[in-house]
């Protein structure tokens, strides 16, 4: 979470939405969209573009705007702006790609209450100067537009045996209808983000920076986290093997008292 | 002697039933049905099965050596893959069972941690997720011996059909929930060895046939009543496949519970669904319903609950 170090750097900003904190594969934000119009390889760039826009557009006007909307109403903004933004954009849509907003249909509305966009809002844009929150949105939309179109491309290929309607599978091919259905979604995302997973596994292992990189998607949940050897982790089996007498109330206390200390910490600097 | 001074950590109480010994069991009482499905519907039968069990084997054996814990020779993938395949159309493409074995070992059981481990019955779910995916051939039954629909399907549409042929197993379907007799015979079996009790399979069946009776638009008719217990997979999924052990409660009333829930489900799938069959997606529906229903069942500890 070393945000201080990254913020100045707008090719950081970028690399960490696609890649370290890839919203979907990492963050599992935005899960309604991600499941329901991923039909598609086209359906799924063309969601994951038009959140982009709306992403990067709101991050930059709220990151304006920081300094003038009052904490307490933020949400409330913030539902404002993005709104506004999709308001828009859903109207250039229906002008200009009329086929796209009739395969979306119903989502692009909702793009206003996706939790990608509010999580960037609330989590780095409302703190954050306007140029690093505008990478910031480029870099989360990019990572969402690409997962999509990979679990829309996966489904796509094993569902109706093309991609972006290109045939690419022999004529004998016998379509798996259950890949363009609700539950080919959910096995799709699973499987992808298992190879992610697998592929960052495989990395951490010869890397030292293992710890660094468990970072980027930390929870702070030490108690539910399996990562082993990350250097925020305070409570690990071994340590908990070498101190039997402590009482299980005093371990969940513990988190709690070291979380709060945490936080404290990191407004210091 | 020296058996008194032998000193061991608890359990102390061992039983001699294992995991491979109860496997073992539901192979041979599956076998009857098997065998009647072979001669039933031809060689191309023999294959299915094979092709299925094969695959579900492989699978087991490859995760195991990806995972370094081979648990290939409690024979549940021996079992997973027979109870697909008797599940299944005879004239099947051999590819399709193929990938429905490797889903039911793979994503189903082995993904969420293998055998116990599974939130739903591995048959079963390859079972829909055939027949989601490829609903034409999952559905066509039209074979060399049989061209006709199905007896349930038969029943839908308003026909009669011939009680005695449905319970001796000369109809068309799935490879082995035509002959109720093949089936009753292991089961008989299997409950004389007690590897299952009658509490599932019972308040399946009697539920579904007082759902039947209530709903199912023939009244008390008798000939309409035993077509339909003896038709599709009802026999096949109340003996062999609600009753597995890892998918079904632990309660003795969660076991009543969920069999009566199975029985109005498959009565409202038969009845009111667009298919004539909805066995396999009534149990799949429970099992996804068993943490709930233990929850619900879970009996009060001596000592505790009650008037305080």
């Amino acid at each position: 979470m070393n945000k201080k170090s990254t913020m100045n750097s707008a090719w950081e900003r970028l690399v960490n939405g696609l890649v370290k904190e890839n919203p979907t594969f990492v963050l599992m934000l935005g899960m309604c969209p991600t499941l329901a119009v991923t039909t598609s390889a086209m359906n799924g760039l063309g969601m994951g573009l038009t959140t982009t826009v709306v992403l990067m557009l709101s991050n930059l006007i709220i990151s304006l705007l920081r300094n003038i909307i009052p904490s307490r109403v933020r949400i409330p903004a913030f539902i404002v702006i993005i709104a506004s933004f999709v308001t828009a954009v859903q109207l250039l849509l229906e002008a200009y790609i009329p086929s796209l907003n009739a395969a979306l249909g119903m989502y692009i509305p909702l793009i206003v209450v996706n939790c990608i966009i509010l999580g960037r809002a609330e989590s780095f844009a409302y703190s954050n100067p306007p140029i690093p929150s505008l990478f910031d949105g480029i870099g989360m939309g990019l990572g969402f537009s690409f997962a999509l179109t990979c679990i829309g491309a996966v489904r796509e290929v094993l569902g109706a045996g093309t991609i972006f309607d290109y045939s690419i599978m022999p004529a004998s091919y016998v379509t798996i209808n259950i890949f363009v259905l609700a539950p080919g979604a959910f096995f799709v995302l699973a499987m992808l983000t298992a190879f992610q997973n697998f592929l960052k596994a495989t990395r951490a292992k010869v890397s030292e920076e293992a710890a660094a990189m468990v970072g980027s998607g930390c929870s702070e949940d030490c108690m539910n986290c399996s990562e082993k050897g990350c250097a925020k982790r305070f409570y690990d089996t071994q340590a908990s093997d070498k101190l039997p007498d402590v009482n299980a109330e005093d371990f969940q206390e513990k988190p709690k008292t070291v979380e709060v200390e945490d936080m404290d910490e990191k407004e210091e600097v | 002697m020296s058996d008194m001074y032998k000193v061991s950590s608890n359990p102390h109480v061992r039983s001699r039933v294992t995991t491979n010994g109860l496997m073992l069991a539901v192979i041979v009482a599956l076998l009857p049905a098997t065998g009647f499905g072979i001669y039933n519907f031809g060689i191309r039968a023999a294959y299915v099965v094979l092709t299925s069990v094969i695959c579900a084997v492989l699978t087991e054996g490859l995760f195991g050596l990806y995972r370094k814990k081979m648990t290939i020779t409690d024979l549940s993938a021996v079992v997973t893959g027979l109870l697909l395949a008797l599940n299944m159309p005879v004239n099947i493409p051999l590819w399709m069972v193929g990938l429905g074995s490797v889903f039911a070992i793979l994503v189903v059981k082995c993904l969420f941690g293998g055998l116990g481990q599974n939130f739903m019955n591995p048959a079963l779910a390859a079972r829909c997720f055939l027949l989601i995916s490829f609903p034409s051939y999952m559905t066509n039954f039209e074979c060399d011996a049989y061209t006709g629909a199905t007896p349930l399907a038969v029943l839908k549409s308003g026909g009669t059909v011939n009680n005695f042929d449905m319970i001796v197993g000369n109809t068309s379907g799935t490879i082995g929930e035509t002959s109720m007799l093949a089936l009753v015979i292991g089961a008989c079996f299997l409950l004389l060895l007690g590897v299952i009790d009658l509490k599932v399979p019972a308040s399946y069946i009697i539920s579904f046939v007082v759902f039947a009776i209530a709903f199912g638009g023939h009244g008390l008719d008798p000939q309409f009543l035993s077509a339909q217990i003896a038709g599709g997979g009802l026999i096949l999924g109340a003996f062999f496949m609600a009753t597995d052990y890892v998918t079904r409660p632990i309660t003795a009333w969660g076991q009543i519970l969920f069999g009566i829930f199975l029985g109005v489900m498959t009565g409202i799938f038969r009845f009111f669904g667009p298919g004539a069959e909805g066995v396999s997606y009534a149990i799949i529906l429970g099992n996804l319903l068993v943490p709930l229903i233990e929850k619900v069942t879970k009996p009060v500890a001596f000592g505790r609950g009650g008037k305080s």
